[in-house]
């Protein structure tokens, strides 16, 4: 199958809207009798499925925690972008547009990218009407701050916690349709297949995590928004419970798979202390902007921080990139970090880490408070006391989330961060409708592939999720389902169904019935330790070839000694688990053969053979400039199909930072 | 209207409101009292005694003093079988007193020793009192007198000190919580009713006990000395 | 700060599922890191348990960065353990010593019945929401977002009450198994914006009805949802809720 990614004829920023003219609408009345299937429900879901429901569609909503408002897009911190020009600092939808393309190292489709900017201040609006409590300006309106990779004031927050209260607004207006009995709402249910029918996507089946029974539910049209797959490496910023496995169950079923090895770093987390460690803890980008990054010149320095002399400590970051600093994008960051600890600088007791200091931050705003105040030749402790108090206003949550974690004050010493997997550019390969490569399932939010290319800019995945959910989706749904609106609902007891639950359930079967010696959380900790060293900041031809093969043999290793404890009955997070992992191995060999394929370095892909005398990353346009979409043909066996992509108002070069 | 005293708000808004009204009968009660410990205290206190006891408004808000007493009661006293049945299997450890206060989460228990309190005060005072009106003599009881020779008892006096110290945790916590279930502990006022409730809680019990325990070692005026001017 | 490491005594509740009676059971852990977070703890109990072919500890928890409100351990009598405005997830084993004995109960409340050993149904609180617990507003609805000024103050506020996660955390440590503070935040978050406006009354009203329903107790003020909450919801909102009712009550929403 070729690939369409349907986009629309016409000038780039008429395209949306000659889309919206044009496209099918099925009447109210036809709506009620249309079933609609959405698993996942953080922003992309939560917003889908409202807004479905209020245009009357019969829509089941899916998710494995006890409630939708636990959904992983609640921990998003920094903001929401949105081409809103409040500031009047010159932005417009096609700056936002722009800074997204280029943030994404010239590998998203420009149609996507700038329908997402078009919609982005619908968003604000209906968030504000929802009453999502954005942080404000003395005069009453809202409040801006910049964020990496732009140069204007476009992102709108909520403190440190912008994911939480905007999913809290999409959850509220779900429950609502919950209440009104548009959604049926499914806690604790887990997505295991997808149920195709003649070709099309007309249903799931689904786990009752608590009874442990199997379920079969009809739709006629499936909505993926199951987030991303960082879980992959074992230790990430996700969620424990985030997995690959709705989407991975619809790629066995023919939903292509595009550009899986792009994963976003983030440079600045809290590090690992110990094999003990179960999942990372991002500290926000905005920390960036004050503290300065350092390691000691020194190999193997042992000395605390405090005992380092200025003229011993290297800032690495403003050494190499004089122009941008501390402030170059997530990707360079990242990658600068990993190559002083890998050469021995690193810091901590594991080494792997590096210093994120204030003290400089400390004493430039000291120094401007005590100035306000008129004392001019203030004592070094004065400075440092106000200084302290400037720092605490603008961070204090996060000095304080620090504090918790490491048991360290990071007014007094500085913070240890080291990078870590964050974010997921690709997913499952969708068209201009966010309709994968099965007729009738669809693909929104983290989970597919379409807007970031390949890295993703701060404050852009709140506003993906929701663009999808509340204003892409109730239109391009509308234009497929217009076709079916004679389609009955099929009973679930159709042979087809019938042969899914039952795949599903000897899956389970097998499972159980392995009784190994190896825990599930033992496997997934060495597919991570494969991942993280081999396709993580840096890859190579060799490592990405031994990796497929290690992959391989785990694979083998986790189907004949796994062991899962208790029964496929009732409650099993073991068994939970396990279905999740097997599906990352899966997904992990399929990473490793697209970054191995992509013999270029872009954005968070970063292939050691592709990089400028300088260390910088190097893009192949001539070769690279193509979305690699992968088709599931056997176990490890996929085919690629490259959908090409036209630069017709971006002209893609070069970035540099220095 | 008829949920806003049934549901779970409504009951505690019964408590507030009865809470408030109690607490002003208080002040009255209070203020009566300390009149023995002014100058020409007897006389003061019997012709105050006299209007509460005779006068018709006094008289008919005795009423409403009753059925408040009972519905506070009667509520309390469900709220609190009706709270506790929410949990049906309890905690191993208890919270405890890290979380809240101990006369906080008392209430149930310091009324009820209130109540019972309460009952010997009625049966000492408020009953002879009332019966010798409708069904004795026709005319009040020299309460100051019944007083003299009740606290003679040093048990009784013991049991009154009880009672007004759980009055006053009663009151600590039941003042301000008033104010906060009727949703008038905004935060312009918090400090204000915390500190008058505090001040109340402590000053009003005091004045209570000072009399049983003032009657008992003999440092009042006895009754014997005031002679009625007719 | 120095890490260490520390061997401790864990009696945790175990339950089959909702229908059987639960117990305590009490294991060792060893060689516990003062690093570890309260959590990291539980995995290693769960792979020795594994390891001994028994079942693992069942237990909420998802984003572990004290965000989601997935995690609900009531610790040694606190909900969420001993230190202030922390969930269970953030709660690292510094708080504990060498020889500890540590136990480990799942929130207790009528409305919360106990799915399996540590984990429990809080989908009242989901039913609380759907009662009103939001501002009825369909997708492309809404005027430009800065058409109605929202003063400074205010936004604040409603931010402050909205922060709450949604652990339960004030149910269960309430001696009544009240939701108020629950429930308050949510109705303070929306009636304080202007956009709440319109369903203020009818709001307050719905969700406090339904709150009842559910099987929770009334709020005696004893403060303990406050001191417990991870989020440091304050019991102020408790008074607005109050307040809103009342007010509801008075101006005939209650009447029909």
């Amino acid at each position: 199958m070729s690939l369409n990614s349907k986009i629309p004829a016409g000038e780039l920023p008429q395209k949306w809207s000659s889309y919206k003219n044009s496209c099918k609408i099925v009447n109210p009345a036809n709506k009620r009798s249309l079933e609609v299937i959405i698993i996942g429900t953080g922003l992309a879901g939560a917003s889908a499925a409202a807004s479905l429901g209020e245009l009357g569609y019969k829509v089941k909503a899916f998710c494995f925690q006890d409630s939708p408002r636990r959904a992983h897009s609640i921990a998003a911190q920094g903001g929401i972008n949105a081409a809103k020009n409040y500031q009047n600092d010159g932005d417009s939808v096609y700056r936002l547009f722009y800074d997204t393309i280029k943030g994404g190292d010239y590998r998203a489709r420009e149609s996507n990218v700038h329908r997402l900017a078009e919609v982005s201040a619908n968003i604000i609006d209906q968030c504000v009407a929802q009453g999502v409590p954005f942080a404000r300006e003395y005069g009453g309106m809202l409040s801006n701050r910049s964020f990496g990779g732009t140069q204007v004031q476009r992102t709108f927050y909520a403190a440190g916690q912008t994911g939480q209260q905007l999913l809290i607004g999409a959850y509220q207006a779900l429950e609502r349709q919950v209440a009104l009995g548009n959604v049926t709402m499914y806690n604790r249910h887990e997505m295991l297949d997808i149920v195709t029918i003649d070709g099309k996507a007309r249903g799931i089946i689904a786990r009752d995590l608590i009874t442990g029974k199997l379920e079969r539910h009809f739709g006629h049209a499936v909505l993926l928004c199951s987030g991303g797959y960082g879980n992959v490496f074992y230790l990430s910023t996700n969620a424990m419970g985030s997995n690959v496995t709705a989407t991975w169950k619809a790629h066995r079923k023919g939903a292509y798979f595009a550009n899986p090895c792009y994963t976003q770093i983030h440079p600045t987390c809290i590090p690992v202390s110990g094999d003990h460690q179960s999942k990372l803890t991002l500290m926000s980008e905005s920390l960036r902007n004050d503290g300065r990054i350092w390691v000691p010149k020194k190999q193997n320095d042992t000395r605390k921080a405090s005992e380092i002399p200025e003229e011993e400590r290297d800032y690495y970051l403003e050494r190499r990139y004089p122009a941008f600093g501390n402030l170059v994008p997530r990707d360079v960051a990242s990658r600068a970090a990993k190559e002083r600890c890998d050469a021995g600088y690193g810091v901590g007791t594991s080494k792997q880490a590096v210093y994120l200091d204030f003290a400089a931050a400390v004493i430039r705003y000291g120094t401007i408070e005590c100035s306000k105040v008129g004392n001019h030749s203030p004592s070094a402790k004065e400075v440092r006391t106000l200084g302290l108090a400037v720092v605490k206003e603008k961070y204090g949550n996060l000095f304080d989330m620090y504090a918790k974690i490491t048991g360290e004050d990071p007014y007094e010493v500085p913070m240890r961060i080291y990078p870590a997997v964050h974010y997921t550019m690709g997913g499952l390969w969708v068209d201009y409708e966010l309709m994968t490569s099965v007729e009738g399932l669809y693909c929104l939010g983290e989970a597919n592939f379409s807007d970031h290319g390949a890295n993703r800019l701060g404050a852009s995945a709140l506003m993906q999720g929701l663009a999808d959910g509340y204003f892409v989706i109730p239109y391009t749904l509308g234009n497929y389902l217009a076709d079916d609106i004679r389609t009955k609902a099929i009973p679930t007891d159709h042979p087809e169904f019938v042969k899914a639950e039952k795949e599903v359930a000897d899956r389970i079967n097998t499972l159980m019935n392995i009784k190994g010696t190896q825990s599930v959380e033992s496997l997934h900790k060495r597919l991570g330790k494969i991942m993280w060293d081999k396709c993580g900041m840096a890859r190579t031809k060799q490592g990405l070839t031994e990796a497929i093969a290690e992959i391989q043999a785990l694979k083998k290793e986790f189907w004949s000694d796994v062991k899962i404890p208790g029964t496929v009955e009732g409650m099993n997070t073991e068994l939970d688990k396990a279905n999740r992992v097997a599906d990352f191995i899966e997904l992990g060999e399929l990473m490793c053969k697209d970054a191995l394929n992509r013999a270029e370095s872009c954005g968070g892909h970063f292939r050691e053979e592709s990089q400028t005398e300088d260390g910088e990353a190097l893009r192949h346009d001539d070769e690279f400039m193509y979305v690699a979409a992968w088709e599931f043909m056997n176990e490890s066996d996929w085919s690629l199909h490259k959908e090409v992509l036209n630069y017709e108002v971006v002209h893609p070069s070069q970035r540099s930072y220095k | 209207m008829k949920k806003i005293f049934t549901s779970s708000i409504g009951k505690k808004l019964v408590m507030g409101f009865t809470g408030v009204f109690l607490i002003s009968f208080l002040i009255v009660h209070c203020y009566i009292n300390a009149l023995v410990f002014l100058p020409n205290g007897i006389e003061k206190y019997l012709a105050a005694g006299h209007f509460m006891g005779t006068n018709f408004i006094v008289r008919t808000m005795e009423v409403g003093l009753m059925a408040g007493i009972i519905l506070h009661i009667v509520q309390g006293l469900m709220l609190t079988v009706q709270n506790r049945s929410k949990r049906p299997v309890a905690y191993n450890v208890a919270p405890g007193n890290k979380s809240s206060k101990w006369y906080s989460r008392s209430m149930g228990l310091l009324g009820t020793l209130i109540l019972l309190f309460l009952v010997l005060h009625l049966t000492h005072f408020w009953m002879p009192n009332r019966y010798e009106q409708h069904f004795g003599t026709g005319h009040e009881i020299n309460l100051y007198e019944k007083m003299e020779l009740v606290f003679q008892n040093p048990w009784i006096v013991l049991v009154y000190v009880l009672g007004c110290i759980s009055l006053a945790w009663h009151l600590i916590h039941g003042f301000w919580s008033a104010f906060q279930t009727l949703g008038l502990y905004t935060p312009k006022y918090a400090a204000l009713i915390k500190g008058i409730g505090m001040a109340f809680s402590i000053i009003v019990p005091l004045i209570f006990i000072a009399m049983p325990v003032a009657f008992h070692f003999g440092w009042l005026p006895p009754s014997s000395s005031y002679v009625p001017a007719h | 700060m120095e890490h260490y490491n520390m061997n401790l005594t864990l009696k945790v509740w175990r339950q089959q599922n909702a229908q059987v009676q639960g117990s305590f059971e009490t294991y060792q852990v060893k060689e516990i890191s003062s690093e570890m977070s309260f959590l990291e703890m539980f995995d290693v109990l769960n792979e020795q348990l594994i390891h001994e072919g028994k079942e693992p500890i069942t237990f909420d928890h998802d984003c572990r960065e004290g965000i989601c409100g997935a995690c609900s351990m009531h610790i040694n009598g606190q909900a969420h353990g001993p230190w202030a405005e922390t969930t269970t997830c953030q709660l690292h084993m510094r708080a504990f010593k060498d020889g500890d004995t540590i136990v480990v109960e799942p929130w207790r409340a009528g409305a919360f019945p106990v799915i399996k050993d540590l984990m429990v149904d809080r989908s009242s609180f989901d039913r609380i929401i759907q009662a009103g617990g939001y501002i009825s507003v369909n997708t492309g609805n809404a005027q430009d977002a800065n058409n109605l000024p929202i003063a400074k103050d205010k936004a604040d506020e409603s931010f402050a009450a909205a922060t709450c996660i949604g652990c339960g955390a004030c149910v269960a440590s309430c001696k009544n198994s009240s939701a108020m503070l629950f429930l308050s935040a949510k109705v303070s978050h929306l009636a304080l914006l202007p956009q709440g406006e319109a369903e203020r009354a009818t709001r307050v009203v719905n969700m406090v009805d339904q709150m009842d329903k559910e099987g929770f107790g009334s709020c005696t003020n004893t403060g303990a949802c406050e001191a417990e909450c991870p989020k440091g919801i304050s019991i102020m909102n408790i008074r607005r809720l109050n307040s809103e009712y009342i007010k509801a009550g008075f101006t005939g929403t209650l009447a029909k």
